[in-house]
């Protein structure tokens, strides 16, 4: 006959998300003798299912939980050991009461069943050096690739992987504010094959990568292009330049007429500068011009944001691509300033590339890719209504929009005006 | 400039230092007529006469008292034990009054102690010890354990000059089998201040004395960057020249070719652990004799004292931590 206090059998927490249980089988009844270990029951949880060992040795005194039943993790499902003498043929155990038992020394939650404790390894050990450095710089360790013994991630680890550009992380965020929560990779990578090497992928990279995978998981991309005769605005920037430089110490760049004339575009077409969240259609009264910046060697991407473009004339819209530039390059950006996008440019066309399908930075609708200006022999119609060919600046723009917003036809409107705006730029349209 | 043996070393710094100084003497068994049972003193009485280098009966506790009160009267006296082993007959004059002396009354006692210590060619139990951390641990006693010629000069010299009492590990196994570049004016090696033998980058080995060479055999072997310090000293040890190691390199081996438990590679890794813990990427790991005698059997001998396979092995350990 046991003695003493009864040990209580709880409903295990299988995970950090997981929060109830269902019993699915009783292996032991009311009056069975139990060893520590032995399964006396098994649950399933949305995670797994799985098996839950006795935490004690002694027979079972009472079940309370019914197979079939779900309940909150902690619940008391059983009990081993304790005043079993009453209870034996008193089968039903007595509706649920739960007993206060103010002695119990209830012993620690339950040796978990050693469920899938998801591949931790050695890689959950984290060394003293590392995890100094890892708070230094503000990473994760767990999101180190290991090469110690089991996977641990090792002081030379931790500081590739810094050197590969990830301190950038915490002050910048890549494209935007995607918490990135990277899965574990689906395989591991293995070791390198002949001629391949391994390089650790930065935080930033690894977000980046989310980030494209997660864009291009959510929205429908469809890419329109049109020609533009960027002519008028070749010839004004060359009037102006000199101007903007000695006065303003900033150059009138393309890239600044062209965020010129989006954002009045945009005026006319909410839904480009729009998103789609949840169920609703979000339009807003402003736009956040984000635009594309390559950081130094390759190191990665980022989106700084221009905000409230729609207040800017084109001097102020040089000046804050300027500074957003100048600071992405130096990594002085604030998680704020590449945040809050509405709507972004990306300017792929600086190696002679005239078109492209760039990826829409969530959650925003569509993007405008600029290309390479280059003269062409171009039909005009010249004044007297007789076609001519005449050499022309010419500028492709695409615009890739989500469809499931944005249809072609806007789109395609959207970008006719654009061209329009560009094309006819009066010297008092800044 | 000369290349010399690790010997020869100690002989000139010793003959250089009884030039110098009249205070400067040598006592010990057989260290006279015989020049010593090493041949460390050869030629020292014909030069200095029987008065500067006198043979002593066969009492390490005769030889130990004899200095201690020679110290104690002005003298700078530097005695030898035939092997270090010996030094357990002196404990009494050397740990008891010796040590405390500076402490009890002030007195300066400037004694050398050369204790000829050390294993590896099958002297036995007797013969072969390395029993540097016992005295490490008397406040008092300084203990010197050099691991090169040039070291061992200047060390000497060193030891000579010092006002305490200061043990003088010579390691036997080093004697003939280790030359190298010396300088032939005088120079001290400060006491106190560690060596780095080699420089590295992914771990660092923390010795002395004989095991500096067979850390660097080994360190040619394995596939990493190995620190390698030579402590020269062990009391006091060179605390900051192994942090500063460790800090560069975050995993330790501390290798020593005493017995283990009580070793002073124990204090060592303590420290280390106090000291660092927010560096190390893998525990302190020690290398050392088991604790028993040192065998007489050359094969049990081997087996004994670390050697260049042991050291590759716990590097290798270390390395893939």
């Amino acid at each position: 006959m046991a003695t003493g206090t009864a040990v209580d059998v709880v409903m295990p927490q299988m995970g950090v998300s997981v929060s109830e249980g269902t019993v699915t089988k009783w292996n032991k009844q009311v009056g069975d003798t139990i060893e520590a270990d032995e399964t006396l029951l098994e649950i399933s949880t949305d995670k797994v299912d799985t098996e839950v060992p006795s935490p004690a040795s002694g027979v079972v005194s009472e079940i309370l939980v019914q197979e079939g039943e779900t309940v909150n993790v902690g619940t008391v499902l059983a009990r081993i050991g304790g005043e079993t003498g009453a209870a034996a043929p008193a089968a039903e155990p007595p509706a649920a009461e739960p007993e206060p038992e103010p002695t119990h020394e209830a012993p620690e939650p339950l040796a978990q069943p050693a469920a899938p404790v998801a591949q931790e390894n050695g890689k959950s050990f984290v060394s003293p050096v590392v995890a100094r450095i890892a708070s230094e710089h503000g990473i994760d360790p767990s999101q180190v690739p290991g090469t110690g013994s089991g996977g641990r991630v090792t002081k030379k680890d931790i500081q590739a992987f810094i050197d590969s550009g990830a301190p950038a992380a915490p002050a910048a965020p890549a494209p935007a504010a995607a918490p990135a929560q990277a899965q574990p990779a689906q395989t591991p990578a293995g070791e390198p094959q002949l001629g391949e090497s391994f390089e650790p992928m930065s935080a930033m990279r690894r977000g980046i990568a989310d980030h494209m995978r997660k864009s291009l998981d959510t929205s429908a991309h469809v890419t329109s292009a049109i020609e533009v005769d960027m002519s008028r605005v070749v010839a004004i920037r060359a009037k102006l330049k000199k101007e903007y430089e000695s006065a303003y110490g900033v150059n009138p760049t393309y890239l600044a007429f062209i965020a010129r004339a989006t954002v009045e575009t945009l005026r006319d077409y909410p839904y480009v500068n729009g998103e789609i969240r949840s169920d609703k259609i979000v339009t807003k009264s402003f736009v956040n011009l984000g635009f594309a910046v390559e950081l130094a060697d390759g190191k990665g991407l980022i989106v700084p944001v221009v905000r409230n473009a729609e207040t800017l004339n084109l001097l102020g819209m040089a000046k804050g691509i300027a500074d957003i530039a100048k600071r992405a390059r130096d990594k002085q950006l604030t998680p704020d300033d590449v945040s809050g996008g509405s709507f972004t440019i990306t300017n792929p066309g600086g190696y002679g590339t005239f078109h492209g399908t760039p990826v829409i930075s969530q959650p925003q609708a569509a993007i405008l890719g600029t290309y390479a200006i280059v003269k062409r022999p171009w039909v005009i119609t010249d004044d007297n209504g007789a076609d001519a060919i005449a050499i022309r600046s010419i500028m492709n723009l695409t615009l890739t929009y989500d469809h499931r917003l944005v249809d072609g036809a806007l789109a395609g409107r959207f970008l006719r005006d654009l061209r329009e705006r560009l094309q006819t730029w009066g010297e008092s349209d800044y | 400039m000369a290349e010399k043996t690790y010997l020869q070393a100690i002989s000139d710094g010793l003959r250089e230092e009884m030039r110098r100084d009249q205070r400067v003497f040598i006592l010990g068994e057989d260290v006279g007529v015989y020049g010593g049972a090493f041949k460390v003193t050869l030629g020292f009485q014909e030069e200095f006469g029987p008065w500067r280098v006198l043979d002593m009966p066969l009492s390490e506790t005769a030889i130990m008292g004899g200095a201690t009160g020679a110290a104690m009267m002005g003298m700078r006296p530097v005695a030898e034990m035939q092997f270090a082993d010996f030094v357990s007959c002196a404990w009494d004059h050397l740990v008891t009054i010796a040590a405390k002396q500076r402490w009890r009354a002030g007195t300066p006692v400037p004694i050398v102690l050369r204790l000829p210590s050390g294993g590896g060619f099958s002297g036995g139990p007797f013969h072969s010890q390395n029993p540097e951390s016992s005295f490490a641990h008397i406040p008092g006693l300084k203990c010197v354990c050099p691991a090169t010629p040039e070291d061992a000069k200047g060390l000497i010299t060193a030891a000579i000059e010092d006002p305490n009492p200061v043990l003088f590990f010579e390691h036997k196994h080093l004697y003939r089998r280790i030359k190298g570049e010396v300088p032939d004016e005088r120079y001290v090696t400060p006491i106190g201040k560690a060596r780095i033998h080699t420089e590295g980058d992914d771990l660092t080995v923390v010795t002395w004395g004989a095991m500096v060479y067979t850390a660097e055999e080994a360190a040619k072997v394995v596939d990493a960057s190995v620190e390698i310090i030579d402590l020269r000293t062990i009391m006091p040890w060179d605390t900051q020249a192994v942090l500063d190691s460790v800090r560069k390199t975050s995993k330790v081996l501390v290798l020593h070719e005493d017995t283990r438990t009580g070793g002073f590679g124990g204090e060592i890794a303590a420290t280390i652990a106090e000291e660092a813990f927010e560096d190390l990427d893998a525990p302190v790991k020690r290398l050392a004799a088991p604790d028993c005698p040192v065998p007489f059997s050359p094969v049990l001998e081997k087996a004994y004292i670390p050697q260049v396979d042991d050291v590759v092995r716990a590097l290798k350990e270390l390395i893939s931590y």
